[in-house]
């Protein structure tokens, strides 16, 4: 509610039109006013999207990705698989280093060495680099074996920054206050103070597109009012994540530029699926618990058909989301086109329910995180009315994510999921299309590193050998057709029940231009003069 | 005295170490901190790796033992998101948060007291009306609200003073804050107006009610009757005497203004302890929010200590507890 109130100020401002005009953009000096703010500077000290944003600007990668994650050549020109189990890199000739350094196959390797295991880190980048042998063919000539096939080699190492290799043995410290900050990216580290600014400079020697600006300087403004303020009194000339309430009237401003996209980030229901274990949180008219009924495919479709996500993509986004049948949007990696969002149907729903066996319906309590994703509670206690309507007397619940993802992940009896039905969401950050399959679709193995978001007990033979066949296949065309065929499949089967795709907004001076897409991370070197 | 300061010293420790009791324990009933660290693509095996690094596979007592051993020799553990002391980051933090608090307080006395006093002079004024009636608004209306208010006026319409952020940092005499520079006055003046609001009506309040009590004493009617200007009772014969509680409010006062500075940080972006703590809150970094609670603890004690033997310098009447012996 104050939140709402905060906006609404902002808007009566906008309105009544008495506002200055944006600021002149002075050529060299750009100023960005981002929602986060990296933990460090160290490109492997935390896999965690603002600081892999941040670090796509100071380091490039062996590999790169466009901004709807289609891998693009970085310091490595070309990449083709020798053999089953090898990919071999042609490196970029010429490339120096920020501190004048010569790129080689050296660096690789001791990058790799490094980032695999930084001391204290919360989130590794060992996931990308474990079970990989690197092997120097020449200078520039690099080889990568597995144990297995493995077409998402490149994927992975597009996640890994390329370090000098003079600082191998550098501390995360070393490179917050800029020792050993250096690249061979678009922009040159200059300084870095936590919770007020970072400041970038043109690297002039870049040896792909120059940057436009001679300097950056990226504030942390959490508040999305604040940053809305900042960018019409000029204090900053670009934006991300408008807040919703603003955006109509920014959209009508003189001198202001707002940019949309549809992005990757998937808001879902899972449904549990087995019998056991039965919990409190779905019980019949008399409240007594039952074994889950979304053991039917019949009750999970007429959960789907009785979501209106239209209205509330309307109502509750501001039109800031797109409904969803799938894990990807439209035009992105994994992306099947004969599957689209469940229309709108309460009558079939009900019609659903009473052929499962449920006329009556049941009782049922859905769980979701606060705070989390953009409207996450008014989308959730949206969908528990719709739910109502078609028989499911819904109640909800939400809390802090910090509390909901363990509940969400063993909040159960020997540490199983605890809900039986929950909202949370999903971005594919490796730009590989088996990846939502492998982490939500899969049975379930752990040890195979499989199905760890398996939260529900989905488990159907025929798609885990798709996913499977297809993470074997190193080409990778031939593995998206097989993915695109499990998540056909399994989306049929409600493996998940899919809601919407959130739109990622930006906003700027009109004096700049941004290339988005389907990331709704902020690339800076993507912001151009026009 | 001495007895007094030191009995209090022995009860703060005290109070400190049932306080990091309570914080350690409370903090590990909510939710996991791996969840909120290591990213859902890693393999499985890297939360058992976080879990390892930073202890806590461990039994909570041995948890707080090992947080005990290092709070002995001055280390309240390391940051899980930043990977650096928890007291380290609080320190980088603690100057902007500083600064803020005190040029607030100094707005609240600057602006407060001579307005508290007009009133108290002249309590059926139509200014007083006037001055009273914003000091209601004052301590009545939200911070954040005010604060946006601010921005929309200050920065959007005038264009004048800029949204967010702490500006340009100026050295002096070796101490490092922005209120040395042009661009970090610019920066600080409408956050710091924005967290002395309340503390203005506050003294305004304190000041008028001091000035007519003291006002209608025998000693300031003799003082009139001898024919004494009035900028001289004022000055001589009132203010010493309503200033007493105004001081030892402030004392208080500014440790609030320290350790709840947050929604004013967080809405002007101001790199300072209260931004750092809720980001704390909700990514569970705990040895930043124990540190943090910690610290504002053993500030507001030794603000108590200090307001107590100032209070008993500046009033004879006043004897400390431990120094009747």
């Amino acid at each position: 509610m104050t939140s709402n109130f905060k906006r609404r100020l902002l808007i009566t401002g906008l309105v009544f039109g008495i506002l200055s005009p944006a600021a002149h953009l002075s050529a060299d000096t750009l100023k960005v006013g981002l929602a986060a703010e990296p933990t460090s500077v160290d490109p492997h000290y935390h896999n965690l999207t603002i600081n892999n944003s941040m670090a796509t600007q100071v380091f490039d990668a062996l590999v790169l990705q466009d901004v709807n994650q289609k891998l693009i050549p970085g310091l490595a020109v070309s990449w083709t698989p020798v053999g089953e189990t090898t990919w071999e890199f042609k490196l970029r000739p010429g490339v120096t280093f920020h501190n004048g350094a010569a790129f080689t196959a050296e660096d690789v390797v001791a990058t790799m060495d490094r980032a695999a295991d930084v001391p204290n880190s919360p989130s590794s980048f060992g996931t990308f680099i474990k079970g990989k042998t690197f092997e120097i063919v020449d200078d520039l000539t690099l080889r990568v074996s597995t144990e297995k096939p493995n077409p998402f080699v490149p994927n992975d190492l597009s996640r890994v920054a390329i370090i000098d290799s003079a600082f191998a043995e550098a501390t995360t410290e070393d490179f917050n206050t800029g020792k050993a900050a250096f690249g061979t990216g678009p922009f040159k580290f200059v300084n870095w103070l936590p919770g007020d600014a970072l400041t970038l400079a043109q690297n002039d020697g870049y040896w792909g597109q120059a940057v436009d600006w001679e300097s950056v300087v990226i504030k942390p403004i959490k508040d999305g009012t604040t940053r809305t303020a900042a960018l019409i009194s000029g204090d900053v000339d670009f934006i991300e994540r408008v807040a919703p309430s603003d955006l109509p009237n920014l959209e009508k401003r003189d001198g202001v530029s707002v940019y949309k996209s549809v992005s990757n980030r998937l808001l879902y229901m899972t449904l549990h699926m087995t019998d056991d274990p039965v919990k409190p949180y779905v019980t019949d008219r008399n409240d007594n618990p039952i074994p889950s009924p979304f053991q039917d495919i019949r009750v999970r479709q007429a959960v789907s058909m009785a979501i209106n996500r239209e209205a509330i993509s309307d109502r509750v986004m501001d039109g800031l989301s797109a409904p969803a049948g799938q894990f990807s949007p439209e035009g992105y990696i994994g992306y099947s086109p004969n599957l689209s969002a469940d229309e709108y149907n309460p009558e079939r729903a009900k019609a659903l329910m009473a052929e499962a066996g449920f006329k009556d319906g049941f009782k049922l309590t859905v769980h979701g995180p606060a705070g989390r994703y953009s409207n996450d509670t008014r989308i959730l206690e949206a969908i528990a009315q719709m739910l109502s309507r078609v028989g499911i007397d819904t109640t909800v619940e939400t809390m802090p994510a910090s509390v909901f993802f363990k509940r969400f992940s063993r909040g159960g009896p020997n540490k199983t999921p605890e809900f039986t039905v929950a909202m949370s969401g999903y971005a594919n950050g490796s730009g590989e299309p088996s990846h939502p399959l492998r982490i939500f679709i899969h049975t379930k193995q752990k040890d195979r590193g499989y199905g760890p978001g398996n939260r529900n007990g989905y488990s159907n033979a025929e798609v885990d050998k798709l996913i499977e066949d297809g993470r074997a296949m190193m080409d990778i065309t031939k593995g998206e057709a097989a993915f695109i065929k499990a998540t056909e499949m399994s989306m049929r089967e409600y493996a998940l029940v899919p809601i919407h795709h959130e739109l990622a907004t930006w906003a700027s001076s009109n004096a700049v231009t941004y290339e988005h897409g389907a990331l709704d991370s902020t690339f800076i070197h993507n912001i151009r003069a026009k | 005295m001495f007895a007094f300061i030191l009995r209090r010293s022995i009860q703060s420790v005290v109070v400190l170490f049932v306080m990091s009791l309570l914080v350690f324990c409370m903090i590990n009933l909510v939710g996991d901190p791996v969840d909120m660290l290591v990213n859902p693509e890693s393999l499985p095996d890297e939360i058992e790796r976080v879990r390892r690094d930073f202890g806590l596979d461990q039994p909570v007592y041995i948890q707080y033992w090992q947080f005990l051993k290092g709070a002995l020799s001055g280390d309240l553990g390391k940051s899980y998101v930043f990977g650096r002391p928890a007291l380290a980051l609080m320190a980088e933090r603690f100057s902007a948060t500083l600064e803020l608090a005190f040029c607030a307080l100094i707005i609240a006395v600057i602006i407060g007291l001579p307005l508290g006093i007009y009133a108290g002079l002249r309590p059926d004024g139509f200014a007083t009306r006037i001055i009273m009636g914003m000091s209601v608004l004052g301590i009545s209306i939200p911070t954040f609200w005010l604060g946006l208010m601010m921005i929309i006026l200050f920065s959007v319409i005038l264009g004048w003073l800029p949204v967010s952020g702490r500006g340009e940092i100026g050295v002096f005499l070796g101490v490092e804050s922005s209120i040395f520079t042009m661009d970090g006055l610019k920066h600080l003046i409408m956050p710091a107006t924005n967290l002395a609001l309340f503390k203005i009506a506050m003294v305004m309040r304190l000041a008028r009610a001091g000035t007519s009590e003291v006002m209608a004493q025998d000693f300031i009617r003799f003082a009139r009757a001898k024919g004494l200007p009035r900028k001289r009772i004022i000055k001589s014969h009132l203010l010493p005497n309503i200033l007493i509680p105004i001081v030892t409010v402030i004392g208080i006062e500014f440790g609030t203004l320290i350790a709840f500075a947050t929604v004013t940080e967080s809405i002007f972006s101001w790199p300072g302890l209260g931004k750092l703590v809720i980001d704390a809150i909700i990514n569970l970094d705990r040895p930043v929010v124990v540190a943090y609670l910690l610290f504002v603890v053993a500030l507001f004690l030794a603000l108590n200590l200090i307001v107590d033997i100032i209070y008993a310098a500046l009033d004879p009447r006043v004897r400390l507890q431990g120094d009747d012996t």
